[in-house]
């Protein structure tokens, strides 16, 4: 007796739309503690930037999807500030893991012929509003039936959920605190040469394995920053990205929210050092036409720096339990064969449940990461490869990425991206 | 009317309508762990459920099954973000492997049952026992009364079960 979501994967019907989409404008606000805005404002902000990124007016986009834990704002207000008339949107809850999803959603209104354009965004004040380490608000909401079974015993916050499965990975594999430790080193060393993140200050193995313990595995240097800010990332048919401003990053595979079996529950059925992403990767790759050797670029969830391991290694870019060696190889790092979040992602950038991964990627398919290099008489960075502190951050000849959206142990989404062949 | 109870200053309430949590706490407060059997595939689940993740069937029997296991993993909280346990950290949430129908249906499955680790005579364990703890730890059930019908499953050290020479704890103290 088995349960049915371990059924086979039909991907070899060309019922999927690889190609035909992309990511045409993106935009962020500044990442900041204490935003003193709205995140009507905020998201007011961000979209704005995406369409000056694009190149394109209010008219050009007739659909938003946006997300959030209720801390957020409605897309009707936020178009109605951009002067956008709506032919399509949805606000859907959720957190991490919803970016991918979403760009999926919106291939499909679009190909539905429900609208042309879609805007997604998120909104939040994740530190001075609705902290998103679980404190303040979110800990103080009666807790109500089937929670009773986790937030009675003080298992709430993100990483006290998550702990079981990190701990039964060093148990099950003998991953080291200090091999997951170099996730937080190699992001700050991608965030020190990106002048908008939060945190530019590099950090070493040792500082993160000496700073103090949240919940055994993590130490403080172990989780994300909180910051306030809003994303925004805009999709389109292909076709219609090739007439904007920007070299289009062009979808080739989306998963949303792929579930291990009981995600309800999903320690009940266990293996659970196992995580989404290996049910995740069996609709990717396919879908794709690429493997993991493929990919110049990773975006690996990094709520923690163990979410970043444990989906590198789910979605087959080393061995089941080799995700320890893996990240402290010097292979996720600038510079090496294959940097995971160049902008230095949720560790060190900003905290934008999996945007600003997203973004990033799509700027460095671009090859105008916005780092500190010179801009030349083109209007474009000179990119110098120079990975020294306070340098670039492009990566050479980006052609395809991969970004590995975490929810939870339980529940992931994906998406790859590649370069326009055109 | 629904079940509220006020549990270390947390406002815990279960409602009219739900059914499977008044009666999987309602046994605890009787001093009995009782878990859903599915009538078609005869398969005991926890937490409680509507219906069978394995057949789909809502028909089922509350059958007792002993709380005995041993720890699968923990999380050992010593930041607390919920106000009720920033006086009790460090504090261990453990999630048991029952013996009863451990990799049953299939290798990698167990009911997981989770509880905070308490001394035998039901305060949060000090950080002494604490380091005692790890995964493989053989631990037995209590309870902790809430409110009438309702008490939580916790866990203690199983003093008659033989114990692992060093169970794993995470390397850094």
């Amino acid at each position: 007796m088995t349960l049915s979501s371990v059924s086979e994967f039909d991907t070899d019907t060309p019922k999927f739309l690889r190609g035909k989409y992309a990511i045409c404008g993106v935009g962020e606000t500044t990442y900041r503690r204490g935003s003193e805005e709205s995140t009507r404002n905020l998201a007011t902000w961000a979209i704005k930037n995406a369409m000056d990124d694009a190149g394109i007016d209010a008219g050009e986009i007739d659909g938003m999807l946006s997300y959030s834990g209720n801390d957020s704002v409605h897309a009707p207000w936020v178009a109605g500030d951009l002067g956008i008339r709506l032919n399509f949107y949805m606000d859907v809850h959720g957190g991490g893991s919803s970016i991918e999803a979403l760009i999926g959603i919106a291939i499909g209104v679009i190909e539905a012929g429900m609208c042309k354009t879609v805007a997604i965004y998120r909104a939040m004040n994740g530190f001075s509003q609705v902290r998103i380490g679980g404190t303040g608000a979110r800990s103080a909401v009666p807790i109500n039936g089937d929670q009773i079974h986790h937030r009675a015993y003080g298992w709430q916050s993100a990483g006290q959920m998550f702990a079981p499965s990190f701990l039964r990975h060093m148990y099950d594999y003998g991953t080291t605190p200090e091999q997951v430790a170099h996730v937080k080193a190699a992001h700050s060393k991608h965030a020190s040469n990106n002048p908008k993140a939060y945190y530019k200050q590099r950090v070493t193995v040792d500082d993160v394995v000496n700073s103090r313990i949240i919940c055994k595995p993590l130490h403080l240097l172990d989780c994300c920053v909180e910051t306030d800010n809003a994303t925004c990332i805009i999709v389109t048919r292909l076709d219609r990205a090739r007439d904007m401003k920007q070299p289009p990053a062009v979808i080739q595979s989306v998963v949303g929210r792929c579930c291990k079996p009981r995600a309800d529950m999903h320690y009940q059925h266990g293996p659970i050092s196992t995580v989404a992403g290996h049910y995740a990767k069996d609709l990717l790759w396919p879908n794709a036409g690429v493997g993991p050797e493929d990919i110049d670029v990773t975006g690996a969830y990094d709520a923690f720096t163990f979410t970043a391991m444990l989906q590198l290694e789910d979605y087959g870019f080393c061995k089941k339990g080799e995700g320890g060696d893996y990240v402290s190889s010097g292979i996720i790092e600038l510079g090496g064969a294959r940097p995971n979040n160049t902008s230095g992602g949720h560790l060190c950038e900003g905290y934008t449940h999996g945007m600003n991964m997203v973004i990033e990627n799509t700027r460095q398919l671009r090859g105008d990461a916005d780092d500190s290099c010179p801009i030349g008489p083109d209007g474009k960075r000179q990119h110098t490869h120079d990975y020294r502190e306070g340098g670039c951050r492009q990566v050479k000849d980006v052609e395809i990425t991969a970004n590995l959206g975490w929810a939870m142990p339980g529940t992931g989404s994906a998406l790859v991206m590649a370069k326009d062949t055109r | 009317m629904p079940i509220v109870g006020d549990y270390m200053g947390m406002a815990l309430t279960i409602d009219d309508v739900d059914k499977e949590n008044r009666e999987f706490f309602g046994y605890c407060d009787k001093g009995e762990f009782r878990l859903q059997k599915g009538k078609e595939s005869g398969l005991l689940r926890y937490p409680p459920t509507t219906a069978c993740p394995w057949t789909t069937d809502r028909e089922y029997d509350w059958v007792p099954v002993e709380g005995k296991g041993a720890v699968h993993s923990y999380a050992e909280v010593h930041h607390a973000i919920q106000p009720a346990f920033k006086g009790h950290t460090p504090y261990m949430m453990l999630l048991v492997d029952l013996d009863t129908q451990k990799g049953a249906p299939s290798e990698h499955e167990a009911l997981r049952v989770a509880g905070n680790l308490l001394t035998a005579d039901g305060e949060f364990a000090p950080p002494e026992m604490i380091k005692s703890v790890g995964i493989g730890t053989r631990v037995r059930m209590v309870f902790k009364h809430v409110t009438d019908g309702f008490s939580l499953p916790h866990w203690v050290i199983d003093e008659d079960a033989e114990q692992p020479a060093e169970p794993w704890r995470y390397p850094q103290e």
